[in-house]
């Protein structure tokens, strides 16, 4: 199971879609004139709001939405006087939208081939968990209907969308949970792909090459936390989990892996349920007197607060409870986030008939009672849950429903990432009832005039440059060049400079980082300083192994053509040269060995000329010298 | 069928027989676009067609452009607050909510892209449920206005409703209003609702119910339980103390006012503390000078009301034609909003002179809004007295205002005017200002940055 290789995703029907989010890069938030910016100083001053579900104008109420209100959470808001004002307190209404955003988030959308609107509508969507004190994000379509090139196919983008960003949560305890208003409003767009991805491998392929087309408009944002993923992942038989804030794109693998085996570990638990005609049934029962001394701290201590301690009975799932779903989780699991996201118990209050090793569990004598008081046999799971009286009802309703939903397979839900690329659930997939117009804001056209001049500016894209360069460069090696933002250095020097393109590509990808990491600032070499090496290099003045000291010459202030080229030459004599090599191949006859002896030529030659021969240059004395001895051996 | 749609998207509606929440397929150059079709706000251009996409976003289409348009299905929206009876509990107090048309609990409006209130009990518990665990509820819409156009027919004919439900024994009663004009009806029914037995409460919110951090839901709360249990029985604005959802404060209906055009905590005491901190559970008495709930039923309703008054706030380089407009339009009562400590300029002298002699009611307020007119200070002052100009306390100029209305409503006999104007009925003048009546902490100051983060805002 553990085994990232061992799993046909095709026989599995595996789908997986991506909603990425990038930063724009601009100055001001995106309906406020606050700078953008995060913030590690202590706050300044605080609020606490509450959340309320309303009605969609189609007159429902949301799922998520209902669910977060029964979670009763009190929300803190940091505030920040310099960088925070009354808007992202949601006590003043949006300004007008940032133009400089728009005019981004279009541009985006023309590159991903998205279908324009020509008027967009600022729309809310309801987070009822708390992360934006409006209770709603701000968000714009801005195109639809878009794709993007991969591996000769087309990978569909359902939408690119315009939207103001959240706050940043600082803890969640109980049913306090604070957030750092700061990131709040910050301008990101989130491209949303169709399910087109079918494998793991695929989705983080995509991922990046979206991640590409996104920064060569050079209008994101870079750096930690201005790039999130959610992945959308089902497979046949189950149903869309939304696995959110994927933390790095390497990780998508992983994860689309375990949510994969997740699901098909929840479907063939329904097969189990139904062939075993388990009636999914529970019973519950107070027992808050039983456990009035109890042993167990938090049982004692939910009954003398003024609290409850009731218990659950899930007949003849003794087994199922601990059902293995992915390699550390089982289903006892969803029960315990069902009961810890929505009942707000952090605390592990909740126990098995099969105790539970790690946690200190109720006496044998309490236990035994609350299995009387059930009426549960050996083949019953019973769990005992804690609490205030309102959380413990809460929880054991939620435990109930999601143990009905086993059998029905998959749910559909949003999960969080937990370290190792499991994942754990965090609320139920909201849907379109959530969407809400937001009456503040006027509709703003997009005229045709303005998308001509954006058009007129739209980046060459990941794919133009692989088809530029394809027949000179390996794809990888194209990809490094754009993901390092050396794609147009590479360009220009290679126009100007007319060398080998594998090397030049080789200098930018991997000698010069290694020139960065080994404490040389590289940054101010500029184009003109590389065109004049690669032409040097060209004509065979400077010898390839001295390059890299070359470079760091240049671009320590060393300017001129023959300075560069008496210190990095290639000086030898070819007459000396051509010495040396015989030297070397008369001693080198003696042996046997073919290996041996092509080792000690190189040696050899390598400590006679020192540094004033390149391999180059060697290799050709080699050539010459080996065919000339071939052709005096056949006469 | 077409709601909101004119000009050139009509036309394309039309032409392709398409309705409004068709659920439609729209082709133009760019392609294909899929959702319903929303009816279209009135006050929005006439060259597009929203749609509402399938995930729920919405976004507008040039009407010019489209190729092709077809219905594939239909799906009218109804919006409504899902409506259940409210319970009634006989050991719980019985309130009555009136409506004028705030958005204490609402749905939105496609038409117009604005907030239609939801008022009936059943509605109300269905978006509020906690209400019923403090009250039996009754609810009556009175009308269904912004509170803009809110004036002296819907203000004598509130006041006449509250005198009514009293004489029936209801125990409190709840108005919702919306929040821009709260403070002069609150001001007006003071005058018009005299000896209630009972808390009259008027409450609204700043951030409509179609928001999930709406303050209606706890505002609501905070009133009702105001109305069911306070011994308060004046009236009084309920609304959001801090910004926060902590405590709401309750104000006297004489001297409270708006003071942020969008914050949550906008009303606030002026010139005084307020009257109490509620709860949706409790009530913390901040004064102890209030009139106390009665069991009687000896209400007295006087809707005397006299509409040719103005209020004029008065600037640097004011022209005599102001008031002469007044006088000329047979205004009988102006109050002046002036500067300080209740100045004018010298231009306005002989125009005033004028407007008093011809017996009109000439009353000085101070637009500093904290503070008494002192009208012995300066010459300035002096001089105008001498003109009949009367100086109205510390009255703020809005309550100056409704109470000269009410005041001309009974008599235009100067004299008794006058004696009317300065004796107070429900607190709208104080003898006296208390040295806490005029906080307003000024950030950046240590000691109230202090303050600041050791509370929540």
């Amino acid at each position: 199971m553990n085994d990232l290789q061992h799993i046909d995703y095709e026989k599995l029907g595996l789908w997986c879609g991506l909603e990425i989010h990038y930063q724009l890069d601009t100055q001001k938030k995106l309906f406020c004139n606050c700078p953008v910016g995060l913030r590690n100083d202590p706050p300044d001053a605080e609020i606490i709001r509450h959340m309320r579900p309303t009605l969609s104008e189609l007159g429902e109420y949301d799922g998520t939405a209902l669910m977060e209100f029964k979670t009763r959470k009190e929300v803190h808001y940091q505030l920040y006087y310099d960088s925070v004002c009354t808007y992202e307190m949601d006590d003043t209404p949006p300004f007008l939208v940032n133009r400089e955003a728009l005019d981004i988030a279009l541009e985006i959308a023309l590159v991903l081939n998205c279908q324009i609107a020509d008027e967009v509508h600022v729309s809310r969507k309801q987070y009822l968990d708390g992360s934006i004190p409006t209770g709603f994000q701000r968000t714009i379509a801005v195109g639809v209907n878009g794709w993007v090139p991969f591996r000769g196919r087309k990978v569909r983008i359902v939408q690119l969308c315009l939207e103001e960003d959240a706050c940043r949560e600082v803890s969640d305890r109980g049913h306090v949970i604070v957030f750092r208003t700061d990131r709040l409003s910050t301008p990101l767009v989130e491209v949303i792909t169709a399910p087109d991805m079918h494998t793991p491998e695929e989705a983080v392929e995509v991922d990046r090459e979206i991640g590409r087309i996104l920064r060569a408009t050079g209008r994101v944002r870079r750096g930690i936390g201005t790039v999130r993923q959610d992945v959308n992942v089902s497979i046949r038989g189950g149903t869309r989990v939304e696995i959110k804030g994927v933390p790095r794109t390497g990780m998508i693998r992983t994860l689309v892996h375990y949510e994969a085996i997740r699901q098909r570990s929840l479907l063939s638990l329904k097969k189990l349920i139904d062939t075993k005609k388990i009636e999914l049934r529970t019973e519950t029962a107070d027992c808050t007197d039983i456990f009035q001394d109890s042993t167990s701290e938090i049982l004692q201590n939910a009954v003398r607060y003024g609290g409850k301690v009731e218990a659950v009975k899930i007949c003849r799932f003794e087994k199922l409870l601990h059902y293995r779903l992915t390699p550390n989780r089982s289903f006892i699991d969803e029960l315990k986030a069902r009961v810890r996201v929505i009942a707000c118990i952090d605390d592990e209050p909740i126990f098995f008939s099969s105790v539970d090793p790690s946690f200190p569990g109720p006496a044998a004598g309490e236990w035994c009672a609350v299995l009387k008081r059930l009426k549960a046999g050996s083949e019953d799971a019973v769990i005992v849950v804690g609490g205030s009286a309102q959380d413990v009802s809460t929880a054991l309703s939620e435990i109930s429903a999601r143990v009905l939903e086993a059998g029905s397979g998959v749910q559909a839900e949003t999960r969080q990432v937990l370290k190792g690329g499991e994942t754990d659930f965090e609320r139920i997939l909201p849907g379109p009832n959530r969407m809400y117009p937001d009456t503040d804001s006027a509709p703003i056209p997009v005229s045709v005039s303005e998308l001509r001049q954006i058009e007129k500016r739209l980046p060459t894209t990941p794919d133009d440059w692989r088809k530029r360069y394809e027949s000179l460069l390996k794809l990888q090696t194209i990809n490094q060049l754009i993901d390092m933002d050396r794609i147009e250095v590479f360009e220009k020097v290679l126009e100007r400079s007319g060398c080998n393109p594998r090397i030049l590509a080789y200098t930018l990808t991997s000698v010069l980082p290694a020139m960065t990491r080994g404490g040389h600032d590289m940054k101010k070499n500029s184009n003109d300083n590389l065109v004049q090496l690669f032409r040097l290099y060209k004509k065979g003045g400077i010898i390839r192994e001295k390059l890299s000291w070359a470079l760091l010459r240049i671009s320590s202030g060393m300017k001129s053509d023959a300075s560069l080229l008496e210190e990095f030459g290639g000086s030898m004599d070819k007459g000396d040269l051509r010495k040396i090599v015989e030297e070397a191949e008369k001693i080198g006859l003696k042996m046997q060995d073919a290996e041996k002896r092509r080792n000690f030529l190189i040696g050899y030659i390598k400590k006679k000329t020192g540094n004033r021969a390149g391999g180059r240059e060697i290799f050709e004395v080699l050539c010459a010298y080996a065919a000339e001895r071939v052709r005096g051996e056949e006469t | 069928m077409y709601k909101g749609y004119r000009g050139i998207a009509r036309e394309a509606l039309e032409k392709f027989g398409v309705r409004v929440w068709s659920d439609a397929e729209i082709k133009d150059r760019k392609g294909v676009f899929r959702g319903v079709i929303l009816p279209r706000s009135e006050i929005a251009d006439d060259k597009h067609i929203v749609l509402k996409m399938h995930n729920g976003y919405n976004i507008g289409i040039s009407a010019r452009t489209i190729l092709d348009m077809k219905e594939i299905g239909y799906k009218k929206a109804h919006y409504k607050i899902p409506e259940s009876e409210f319970p009634y509990d006989p050991k719980k107090p019985n309130v009555t909510l009136l409506g004028t048309g705030g958005t204490i609990a609402s749905r939105l409006d496609y038409r117009t892209g604005a907030v239609i209130p939801a008022f009936s009990p059943g509605e109300l518990y269905g978006a509020v449920p906690e209400l019923a665990q403090i009250c039996n509820l009754k609810t009556e819409k009175l009308f269904g206005i912004f509170s803009e156009n809110m004036g002296p027919e819907q203000w004598i004919k509130t006041a006449e409703v509250i005198g009514k439900e009293i004489q029936q024994g209801v125990d409190g009663i709840v108005i919702g209003h919306g929040t821009d004009t709260m403070h002069h009806t609150s001001a007006v029914l003071s005058f018009m609702v005299q000896e209630s037995p009972v808390p009259i409460v008027l409450v609204g919110s700043q951030r409509s119910s179609d928001r999930p951090s709406s303050d209606a839901a706890f505002n609501l709360q905070c009133a009702c339980h105001t109305a069911a249990y306070s011994d308060i029985a004046e009236t009084i604005i309920c609304m959001f103390g801090p910004t926060s959802d902590q405590y709401n404060l309750l104000h006297r209906g004489t001297v409270v006012r708006k003071m942020h055009s969008s914050y949550r905590s906008t009303f606030r005491t002026i010139g005084d503390t307020p009257i109490a901190m509620v709860s949706p559970d409790r009530i913390i008495p901040l004064k102890k000078d209030y009139k106390r709930r009665r069991h009687d039923r000896n209400v007295r309703i006087d809707t005397a009301f006299e509409e040719k008054v103005s209020l004029v706030y008065y600037y640097p380089n004011m022209k005599p034609d102001i008031i002469d407009s007044l006088v000329d339009n047979d205004y009988r009562g102006i109050v002046i909003a002036g500067t300080g400590l209740g100045h004018v300029n010298k231009p306005l002298y002989e125009p005033l002179r004028n407007a008093v002699k011809k017996g009109v009611a000439v009353y000085m307020t101070v637009q500093t809004l904290w503070g008494y007119v002192h009208m012995y200070v300066y010459d300035t002052g002096r001089d105008l007295m001498d003109i009949g100009v009367v100086p109205a306390g510390n009255m703020l100029p809005e309550v100056a205002y409704m109470k000269l209305c009410w005041v001309l409503g009974h008599t235009r006999e100067q004299q008794k005017v006058k004696e009317m104007m300065l004796t107070p009925i429900a607190g709208e003048i104080t003898e006296r200002e208390p040295p806490n009546g005029y906080i307003i902490l000024q950030g950046g100051i240590p000691e109230v940055e202090e303050f600041i983060s050791g509370h929540v805002l």
